[in-house]
């Protein structure tokens, strides 16, 4: 792994910009945090194509619904916060129920948001769009990642959801990564547990994977970034295989890549899990690294974890055996 | 655009509407018949008298586009696709019912000649102003019409769509606003008060013109007119009755979302003339 690039939301922003080159009918839509989300580079460079709607998400939502129904291809960006919540009936109504081609890149997800603090941290959106039918509900990992999906939005036709973060990550996929609709990735191989991530989590899993081999333990490691629709099959050959699942989120552990994961697990290949994420309590301002680790969003926690799990599977005696809850405390 | 309707055309187009609705709400059990009452002359005369479009090529891309902000007023809008030839005539009679083409609120999934679901107040307005700025964007010279409800108006999402338009300068745009003064709690000056209404909408910087919302000729010259002003959007502020064209069912709060009984049905036929 290389050291820390840029963050999702930059990549995005440069990729809007290569985008509006290739679609003459690109446009992007803001609500007042153009500098933050970084639509501001296709402001600057497409300003007939941007259109600021003020401080008002829902007018946004509305207005991107009607420039796809115009025959435009709308993304429209904000803190996932007010996307997803503000305008959630909004989204609902007009561009999941009417199909449209809107493109939602929110970013500011999860408590890396830092010192904004709880109003401002998502830690809900994913499980709020993930709800709607005709939604992609899509969390890139890394810079090349989000350029993929990015790329890959804009020429698909229909309602998407893309998560970016604030903080800069390290960059784990080369140039040449395409991403599918549908399908996760594994990023390293392992028998003994399954570490499923999304997003900047994805890093802490790989760190896990790292500190677990020390102690003997072969994880293997996802990034299940496609969260709706999911790779199920991969979810379920993974728990098959390894007998046991840790997913990892920057984000409630209900409604997310925990839930949709035990769904999944529950209904086709019952095995222990353990959901690392936020446990029901709203965010708090702090140095991003300080919140990950009071919200127990670290390497330490994911190992700790696939630990636990694993004493599970051995309790159940074994890989295929049903065993353990989907939940509970850490 | 027709170049000159026939007024007693129309006038007779929106009394044939009106007992569509009446029928259709009778056989489906439930529906919206005041809105769709009082919204009845307002979309005859838009879609009859001057949207821009081709009777033989519904997708034209170069037609007029409507959004139906008050979805409830579903039954009125069907009625006048149907006349149109958006689909059979028969199928009117099928709204609400399962496998229906005719949702209870519009659904463009479901229906021809709906550009996109409503029924959730207060997001059309938005949606209007998007398909406007699209339209200037890709040169089309094509018109955006809205319709509100005023009871809808109450929703604070409107007010951001009001900025929006006369922001962007959007004169493309014509949005009319059933004024018939009921919601389904009661008047709205008394659930929520509006006035003054016409100033509000001359403050947030539309050009607003209060009309007759049953009058065929005052309704096409205030859409005439919107289509020449420069530079800001157009609110055409139409008064009209609720349950307009049957007596039993005018300024009455009750008729907001139920459908007649045989009776009233039977009085509805009657005073609308029958066919």
């Amino acid at each position: 792994m290389s050291v820390a690039e840029e963050s999702t939301r930059v990549e995005y922003g440069k990729t809007l910009v290569e985008l509006g080159r290739e679609y003459p009918n690109l446009v992007a839509l803001d609500a007042d945090l153009s500098a933050s989300t970084q639509t501001h580079r296709f402001a600057a460079a497409y300003p007939e194509r941007f259109f600021n709607l003020g401080v008002a998400e829902q007018d946004l939502m509305g207005t991107a619904a009607g420039l796809a129904l115009g025959g435009m291809i709308p993304f429209a960006s904000t803190f996932a916060m007010f996307a997803t919540g503000r305008a959630w009936e909004q989204i609902r109504q007009t561009i999941a129920y009417g199909n449209l081609n809107v493109k939602i890149v929110a970013s500011h997800g999860g408590v890396t948001v830092g010192e904004d603090g709880g109003s401002h941290q998502a830690l809900e959106d994913l499980a709020l769009m993930r709800v709607l039918p005709n939604m992609a509900v899509l969390v890139p990992a890394d810079g090349p990642e989000t350029r993929a999906m990015v790329r890959w939005a804009a020429a698909y036709q229909g309602p998407v959801y893309i998560r970016t973060g604030r903080m800069a990550v390290p960059v784990i996929y080369g140039g040449d990564y395409r991403f599918q609709l549908g399908r996760g990735s594994i990023l390293k191989e392992g028998e003994d547990v399954t570490l499923a991530g999304i997003g900047l989590m994805v890093h802490a899993c790989l760190d896990a994977a790292r500190d677990l081999a020390a102690a003997g333990v072969s994880a293997r490691v996802l990034n299940l970034s496609c969260l709706k629709p999911l790779d199920w099959e991969l979810v379920v050959d993974s728990a098959a295989r390894t007998g046991a699942v840790v997913t990892a989120e920057e984000h409630m552990i209900s409604g997310g890549l925990g839930s949709a994961v035990a769904e999944v697990l529950s209904e086709h290949c019952p095995a222990p899990l353990r959901r690392v994420g936020i446990r029901d309590i709203f965010g708090l301002s702090g140095k991003p690294k300080l919140l990950l680790e009071h919200y127990g969003l670290t390497a330490a926690d994911i190992k700790a974890a696939a630990l636990k799990v694993m004493e599970a599977k051995a309790r159940s005696g074994g890989t295929r055996k049903r065993a353990g809850v989907a939940g509970g405390t850490s | 655009m027709t170049a000159s309707p026939d007024v007693a055309q129309l006038q007779e187009i929106a009394r044939i509407t009106r007992l569509d609705i009446i029928e259709m709400l009778h056989r489906a059990g439930s529906g919206h018949l005041g809105g769709s009452l009082s919204a009845t002359d307002i979309l005859v005369a838009l879609f009859f008298g001057h949207l821009r479009r081709r009777d033989e090529d519904p997708c034209w891309p170069g037609r007029d586009r409507f959004i139906l902000s008050k979805g409830h007023a579903a039954p009125a809008y069907y009625a006048v696709l149907a006349r149109l030839g958006y689909f059979p005539r028969e199928e009117l009679f099928t709204l609400r019912q399962f496998g229906s083409m005719l949702q209870g609120h519009p659904d463009s999934g479901c229906t021809p000649g709906v550009e996109i679901p409503t029924g959730s107040l207060g997001q059309g307005l938005s949606v209007a102003n998007g398909l406007a700025l699209a339209l200037r964007l890709s040169g089309a010279g094509s018109r955006v019409y809205v319709l509100l409800g005023d009871g809808e108006v109450q929703e604070g999402q409107i007010w951001e769509a009001a900025m929006t338009a006369a922001h962007y300068r959007l004169d493309n745009l014509t949005a009319i606003l059933d004024r018939n003064r009921l919601q389904i709690d009661g008047r709205t000056k008394e659930v929520m008060s509006l006035e003054p209404l016409a100033a509000k909408w001359e403050a947030f910087g539309w050009h607003t013109r209060e009309v007759n919302g049953h009058s065929i000729p005052e309704l096409l010259a205030a859409f005439r007119e919107g289509a020449g002003i420069k530079g800001r959007p157009t609110m055409v502020l139409a008064h009209t009755v609720k349950g307009k064209g049957v007596s039993i069912f005018e300024n009455q709060k009750k008729y907001h979302g139920v459908a007649p009984n045989e009776e009233e049905y039977r009085q509805a036929l009657k005073e609308l003339g029958g066919r």
